[in-house]
């Protein structure tokens, strides 16, 4: 297996982009991919497409030719495929892009993701998102997302003693972090008092505890480790990747407030990379809800299980604390199109690794982590990067 | 929701049919055809659950796709069935009532329709069983 490092990066803004069309998004985040990395098109040998639901967001299916088409590589006829797992597509595009340049049978590949999510409203937005449960046994019951993670709250409550407003504390580092990354969707600081008093959606989680309804893309360009230095100076490897599954259903689960995919992922990715939890300088994690950060920390063995609320409260997670978790914001503050979120954390990662994140910079970042899920935890994709 | 979908459920949604593995002894619902334990080797039977349980935990939902918006804000919970295996449902009763441990009972009930005029269709809510 060939090691394999990303050379070019490439992100639209994230938000309530009425003004772009799925195509609008997908074109500029993979050009500015292309530009960053400095490649032609007639180099580049496959490209993977992350997107979770493009048949009930925009009544789209095969974007996968639409993707390559509209980026103007049609007559090139690259191989274009589109890679699904809920909120985790993005990652699983990652990982089909980083098999196909390890393996050795693609040189330059591009792994992207996108979706389109305020096409359609609120409503079916939701229902769509549901989707990624099991609709017979969870969505057709009146299960939501917000739902589904709710229950992992109130039980964690309960087991642990975690409180509102340690869930809110980490709402409130997102929106701070976000106030410096231009791409974000909400770039405006947060208080606890105003998640707390923020509408109910589905209890104990309110409005500001969930990720929102967001239009984005975000592209990567890999290429082998060893021609990695004829593109960029600045190339950031990749030192493991990692997948691990679990039941759709969140109430078949060996323990309902630990995601034993992120569990058994980590394990994996920490083996592969040679590196303990202590070894990560920072990390962009899952956090669709508030309670999802705080299952992260503790199964991706960054704080022991049940303390995640109270090491968010005491500014552990902070840019400058103990371990960064979520610089970008997160998918609270920086925008959730479902998609894209996978490829966008990576984003995240190099431009920090590279040194390149301004005004949210961790300190002496060299070694980051991703952590993408798809559904309550059905699926789980982690990578870790280095900077050499 | 398609009317053929519903109708090949409603001997599990109506009555809380799931299934025993006759191999390991293991309950399963929602109903499977392949036990996880067994795999190749399953047994699998059907079986009427009792229909009693208690909490293991719960939401009440305020924000919902259209086809619930009417029924908010609602009891969600998972409920661990008296033979040992978990289920999603809706809990009817006051939601200042509701506790994890609350034992609960099944019944049946209207889970929803298609529109004003599409199908209505049934299945199981649970109650408090005091």
């Amino acid at each position: 297996m060939r090691e394999v490092a990303i050379i070019g990066i490439g992100c639209t803004r994230f938000g309530e982009l009425w003004d772009k069309s799925f195509r609008d998004l997908f074109v500029e985040a993979g050009i500015s991919a292309i530009e960053d990395a400095n490649v032609q098109g007639e180099e580049i040998d496959a490209i993977y497409g992350g997107n979770m639901s493009s048949g009930r967001f925009i009544n789209q299916e095969h974007i996968g030719s639409l993707i390559a088409d509209y980026s103007g590589l049609a007559s090139l006829n690259i191989p274009s495929t589109r890679v699904g797992g809920a909120c985790a597509s993005g990652g699983l595009a990652l990982r089909e892009g980083i098999f196909a340049v390890a393996s050795g049978y693609s040189d330059i590949v591009v792994a992207a993701g996108v979706e389109k999510m305020t096409d359609v409203s609120v409503e079916v937005a939701t229902d769509a998102l549901t989707s990624a449960a099991d609709r017979e046994w969870e969505g057709m019951v009146g299960a939501t997302f917000p739902g589904l993670y709710a229950m992992i709250a109130r039980l964690h409550m309960h087991k642990y003693g975690t409180t509102r407003e340690q869930l809110a504390a980490v709402s409130v580092k997102n929106h701070h972090n976000a106030v410096y990354n231009e791409k974000a969707q909400y770039r405006n600081e947060i208080t606890v008092e105003q998640v707390l008093n923020s509408t109910m959606i589905a209890d104990p989680l309110h409005l500001l505890d969930c990720s929102p309804i967001t239009d984005g893309a975000a592209a990567v360009i890999l290429a082998p480790a060893e021609l990695a230095k004829k593109y960029t100076d600045t190339p950031i490897y990749i030192k493991a990747t990692a997948q691990a599954g679990d039941t759709i259903s969140l109430h078949d689960r060996r323990d309902i407030t630990t995601l034993d995919a992120t569990v058994k992922a980590a394990k994996k990715a920490y083996k592969i990379a040679k590196v303990t939890p202590k070894d990560i300088d920072l990390v962009e994690v899952h956090d669709c809800f508030t309670i999802a950060e705080i299952c992260a920390i503790e199964d991706l063995g960054f704080v022991q299980k049940g303390i995640g609320g109270k090491a968010t409260e005491d500014g552990i997670t902070a840019i400058d604390g103990d371990i960064p978790v979520n610089p970008s914001g997160g998918l609270k503050a920086c925008g959730h199109p479902v998609g894209a979120t996978g490829i966008k954390q990576v984003v995240e990662i190099v431009e920090q690794l590279r040194g390149e994140a301004g005004k949210r910079q961790v300190n002496k970042a060299e070694i980051g982590m991703t952590h993408n899920v798809g559904g309550t935890g059905g699926t789980c994709v982690i990578h870790i990067f280095k900077v050499k | 929701m398609s009317v053929p979908r519903f109708w090949r459920e409603i001997s599990n949604r109506y009555n809380l049919i799931g299934n025993y593995c006759e191999s390991c002894g293991s309950y399963y619902f929602p109903p499977r055809n392949l036990c996880p334990t067994c795999r190749r080797d399953s047994k699998i039977k059907p079986y009427k659950f009792k229909g009693k349980g208690e909490v293991v935990t719960y939401t009440i939902i305020h924000t919902t796709s259209e086809q619930f918006k009417k029924q908010t804000p609602y009891i969600l919970a998972i409920i661990r069935l008296e033979e040992g295996t978990n289920l999603t449902s809706q809990v009817v009763c006051d939601p200042n009532e509701i506790y994890i441990g609350m034992k609960v009972k099944s019944v049946f009930r209207k889970l929803g329709e298609d529109g004003d005029k599409g199908i209505i269709y049934y299945g199981t809510k649970f109650v408090p069983d005091n």
